[in-house]
């Protein structure tokens, strides 16, 4: 059983119905019992940064993600739940996030539009289990305004370029980023959630 | 690489079933959305959009059940428009499964609604619609369905809403809409000048080579169309094939193992 973090903002019905599609069970939750009986943790992401940590805050989840995520237990941030894996975020004056991953969320620069939106391809930089069956150039569907400007090269799985080098899939142990949406990135998107589903032991 | 140019078939929706009309008249009943969206899906479009243009309450109902369903069965992203005058009217459809909203007649009579919705959902699932006529040597903004010349130049209200945390702009053209002689390209190339956010160019096409112009020489980031793909004078495929023969960066579908 996936929890995900249901902390109201943006839209996670897609992502269950994705899930559901491919016969991994899942619920919504803001539980910390039944998030912490789950198997693993999806923090999905449409929203605003500092808007959104409030919302976990509001909740108490704070340090218990953050525990869950030291449990190995497989932990998915999708797009805005990737950014709030890191340290702290510009948007929204500098908010901190829940700080697993080492780095800091900025705004795209704006020699490109900003935001960036649209199919855009992976470059693959490390075959892992998350992206098997994945080729090299596919693309996946991107909505987001940061990015994951200062993390650690080691954890970057695939990247994207959009005026920058995008971090598009970040891996550090069980602790997974996405910053593009595998529910909206048709079957390659389907894929890496099947493959996420299958770190579940 | 780079990102790749969109094709956004345009879903109007009336009391559950997808509708076209000539320049916001004479409507005619055309399909099952649900049915439409899939189709459109498995052939390759890269995003839909929804609009109700229905106006009573209950008939909203309807729709957010739509927006449900077609949630459910479709994995490329969908924007859904029509009749949201509130955060809370926003926040309904994105609960319902939506990526992202469009605004329109709303944000023009309370331009805050565009910044207190990018401050709750962020500003990339806030879309801006404009619908512009030519009115002597500028373009006025239009609203409720294109009736109403609010007298707002297009251009400025375009600069004013990305400001203000719209992020992409559907420029809607409406002397040239349902007429399908080709999209305005002064018109969209005017606002994409001036901002930058995606510019998703709407109203007018007509043939593979529109979509062409749209987004070469009209600057747009992608481009809508409805009635084309509705009546299957255009198919998704052969427009791709057609645009990446041009050098267009377009997406390429795999087959949906799924």
């Amino acid at each position: 059983m996936i929890a995900i973090i249901d902390y109201g903002a943006g839209n996670i019905k897609s992502l269950q119905s994705a899930l559901s599609r491919l016969d991994i069970p899942s619920l919504l939750t803001t539980s910390k019992n039944e998030i912490e009986k789950a198997d693993a943790i999806i923090l999905p992401g449409v929203g605003a940064f500092a808007e959104a940590m409030k919302q976990l805050e509001k909740l108490g989840l704070v340090s218990l993600l953050k525990s869950e995520a030291s449990k190995n237990k497989p932990f998915l941030g999708i797009c805005l739940g990737m950014q709030m894996l890191y340290e702290t975020s510009d948007e929204g004056g500098e908010c901190p996030g829940l700080g697993l991953f080492k780095g800091k969320v900025r705004l795209i620069p704006d020699i490109v539009k900003v935001p960036h939106m649209g199919w855009n391809d992976l470059q693959i930089k490390q075959n892992v289990p998350l992206l098997n069956g994945i080729r090299e150039g596919s693309h996946v569907y991107f909505v987001h305004a940061y990015f994951a400007a200062e993390g650690d090269t080691e954890n970057l799985v695939a990247d994207t370029a959009y005026g920058v080098r995008i971090p598009a899939v970040v891996q550090q142990g069980n602790v997974f980023g996405i910053q593009f949406h595998p529910e909206k990135s048709g079957s390659i998107g389907l894929q890496i959630l099947k493959n996420f589903g299958e770190l579940i032991s | 690489m780079t990102l790749t140019k969109r094709i956004i078939p345009c879903l109007d929706v009336d009391k559950g079933r997808v509708v076209k009309g000539r320049k916001f008249k004479d409507l005619q009943d055309v399909a099952n959305p649900i049915t439409l969206a899939k189709k459109y899906d498995e052939a390759g479009a890269d995003e839909l959009v929804f609009y109700d243009i229905t106006a009573s309450n209950e008939a909203r109902d309807i729709f957010v059940d739509m927006v449900e369903k077609v949630a459910a069965e479709i994995s490329i992203p969908f924007t859904v428009g029509g009749g949201l005058r509130t955060v809370n009217d926003i926040q309904k459809v994105l609960r319902a499964g939506a990526d992202k909203v469009s605004i329109n007649s709303a944000a023009v009579k309370n331009p805050q609604l565009i910044s207190d919705a990018a401050a709750k959902f962020g500003r990339q699932c806030v879309v801006l619609a404009i619908d512009a006529k030519q009115i002597a040597n500028s373009w006025h903004v239009f609203i409720n369905g294109g009736r109403v010349d609010t007298g707002l130049d297009a251009i400025t209200w375009a600069q004013k809403a990305e400001k203000l945390g719209a992020g992409e702009i559907v420029v809607n053209a409406i002397d040239t809409d349902g007429e399908k002689n080709g999209y305005n390209l002064d018109l969209n190339r005017a606002i994409a000048d001036v901002v930058n956010i995606p510019i998703v160019a709407s109203g007018g096409a007509g043939s593979m080579q529109h979509f062409a112009e749209a987004l070469l020489g009209g600057k747009a980031d992608a481009a809508l169309a409805a009635s084309v793909f509705h009546y299957e004078e255009i198919d998704i495929h052969a427009l791709k094939a057609f645009l990446r023969q041009q050098d267009i960066p377009i997406r390429e579908v795999t087959a949906n193992e799924f």
